[in-house]
């Protein structure tokens, strides 16, 4: 059953008539992860934003867990957790205040409330901050926070913006710890990043999306198929390189490319480990020593490349008003 | 029904924890009042010849408690502001809470908030010879009249609020408006001195009704005001009866669509 269903969404923004949303359609498998993938300015928010009841779309359709997005808000909101793209919390407040507010706004009882928060802040590991406010905490401990707020009644359907966004190393990290335990609960969830590599992490399948529609759509594995397989890269002293790449040529039966300020040999090859170590055998019998050797996989950067002819770059929103565009790693 | 009245009730009390949890904001929200009683006091009171027994004072603290509660506007209209800003009106709204919930709940906690500064307010004003003469009854009615008015303000601040959506054009756009409307007005000086367009202004704008009503309230003689004769100066009480009616009627509804609709 499909738990998130969008189609053909439009949606253009003032006076500027940009289109936010240029025909947008989607489906979410019940109990899956889809990664909406695509750079700042192609759509994410929008998409979330209309998803969650938030902005009504100036054409197109949309029902989330069954129920329509557009004639039953009020239905949707019962079921759905939304997370956004900065926490959306009030900083004066404690952890604890805010959980057992947004409790009594689901409309638990104060008891159930205060319970319902203590064990989020136990889930994730804010029990020792929660008599602090909001505004002492770190980006990872408000992006937990927020999270925490998003499931206090466990939704069925979980939207995340771009839950990483902004985020250290270190708090990335703990964030997908934390997504990933979330998923293995079974909630159906639609994540948006433009991080390439978070998508493949957390997500079933991915649907990249450009201005507005999506241009693509599979799984981390499809995608990169897409792009093409396997690639043999081998980088070697300046004066073997000729040799090298004549032996890479000979294994891999195409004419590699060649970098030749980083020394770099690179070509496409069907039988990977094969390839590998037959490479390494004829230069191992041409006594070339190579620096560095290796498979490599097309990363999702290659993909969306591939898929809209420029990297993902990282624009300001012009829906975010002040807000920083986040650096891109 | 009852849900609804639960949801609003739980974003005032979110208001009175964070009166709580950062006692800062009322303080100076309380003592900015309290010093403009003590400067209008001691800086004009000797300045201007009131005229009235118990001198420039008992004029005084009426239009300064209407100057306080009118920035209620200005109160809701930050508050607002800074929830948008921050997602947290998002959030509320992605909430299976009633539509009026959040807009309410502000507006109520922010003449929560007027009950505190107009009681410190009240007691500097005591200290510096403030002394309302008409006994307990008109007198808290006078107050009861002034939470009425600053709530009223309010709506017109979630409408600000919800539109400019950044705290500090809300803080700029509401100190442009409110204050000239509060000087233009019977509040601290006659309205005698102006030229007669603005006479007819000063006399119609909710403000001066305010203060007269609240002057007749407190059992003091507004001879600040009535120089034009203007049918408002002359029914104080029932004109402001009829715009803070007008205030609510009109804003509340636009405020609660607006919140409806309003995205970022």
């Amino acid at each position: 059953m499909k738990s998130i269903v969008a189609q053909e969404l439009v949606k253009s923004y003032g006076k500027r008539a940009v289109k936010a949303l240029d025909g947008l359609s989607l489906d979410v498998e019940e109990g899956t992860v889809l990664g909406l993938l695509g750079p700042n300015g192609s759509g994410k928010t929008t998409t979330v934003r209309v998803l969650a009841t938030l902005l009504i779309p100036d054409s197109g359709s949309a029902t989330v867990a069954g129920i329509d997005v557009l004639k039953h808000p009020d239905e949707v909101r019962k079921v759905i957790g939304l997370s956004g793209q900065y926490a959306a919390l009030d900083e004066t407040l404690t952890g604890w205040d805010n959980l057992t507010m947004f409790g009594r706004l689901y409309h638990l009882n104060s008891t159930a409330a205060k319970k319902r928060a203590e064990e989020l802040l136990e889930k994730f590991s804010l029990t020792d901050a929660a008599r602090r406010p909001i505004r002492t905490y770190s980006g990872g401990m408000r992006r937990r926070l927020d999270l925490a707020a998003s499931l206090i009644v466990k939704p069925k359907v979980l939207f995340l913006d771009e839950p990483t966004t902004g985020l250290d190393p270190r708090g990335r990290m703990e964030m997908w710890g934390v997504i990933d335990e979330l998923v293995k609960g079974g909630v159906t969830l639609l994540l948006t990043t433009q991080y390439l590599e978070e998508a493949d992490q957390l997500a079933d399948s991915i649907a990249v999306i450009d201005s507005g529609k999506v241009i693509a759509r599979g799984t981390a594995d499809e995608l990169k198929n897409q792009v093409g397989g396997e690639r043999l890269e081998i980088t070697v002293e300046a004066n073997q390189i000729t040799e090298a790449t004549r032996l890479v040529e000979q294994v891999a039966g195409a004419t590699p490319s060649v970098d030749l300020g980083i020394r770099k040999i690179s070509a496409p090859v069907s039988n990977g480990s094969a390839s590998l170590i037959q490479v390494l055998r004829l230069l191992d019998e041409a006594k070339i020593h190579p620096l560095d050797i290796g498979l490599k996989r097309p990363s999702l950067d290659d993909v969306f490349i591939s898929l809209t002819g420029h990297v993902a770059e990282v624009v300001i929103e012009p829906e975010l008003g002040g807000k920083s565009a986040a650096k891109r790693k | 029904m009852l849900q609804s009245v639960s949801d609003f009730l739980v974003i005032t009390k979110r208001q009175l924890l964070q009166m709580i949890r950062i006692p800062e904001v009322l303080i100076f929200a309380t003592i900015q009042p309290a010093m403009f009683v003590l400067l209008f006091r001691f800086v004009f009171g000797g300045a201007i010849d009131s005229g009235v027994k118990g001198g420039y004072v008992q004029l005084l603290m009426p239009g300064i408690f209407v100057q306080t509660v009118a920035f209620t506007l200005a109160a809701t209209a930050v508050g607002l502001a800074a929830d948008m800003q921050k997602g947290l009106i998002d959030r509320f709204r992605s909430l299976p809470i009633s539509r009026s919930a959040v807009v309410i709940g502000r507006t109520v906690g922010d003449t929560l908030q007027n009950v505190v500064t107009l009681i410190v307010m009240g007691l500097v004003g005591f200290l510096v010879g403030w002394r309302p003469s008409s006994g307990p009854v008109k007198i808290f009615f006078g107050f009861l009249f002034l939470l009425a008015f600053g709530y009223s303000m309010s709506w017109i601040g979630v409408i600000i609020g919800l539109s400019v959506r950044e705290e500090r054009v809300a803080q700029n756009l509401v100190f442009m408006t409110v204050f000239p409307l509060t000087f233009l007005s019977n509040a601290f000086a006659p309205t005698t001195g102006m030229p007669k367009i603005l006479q007819y202004f000063a006399e119609w704008n909710p403000v001066s009704t305010m203060v007269a009503a609240c002057r007749e309230l407190f059992g003091t003689e507004n001879i600040f005001g009535a120089t034009a004769n203007s049918w408002p100066s002359q029914n104080p009480i029932l004109m402001s009866l009829i715009y803070m009616f007008l205030l609510v009627a009109i804003f509340a509804p636009i405020s609660v669509r607006k919140y409806v609709r309003v995205s970022k």
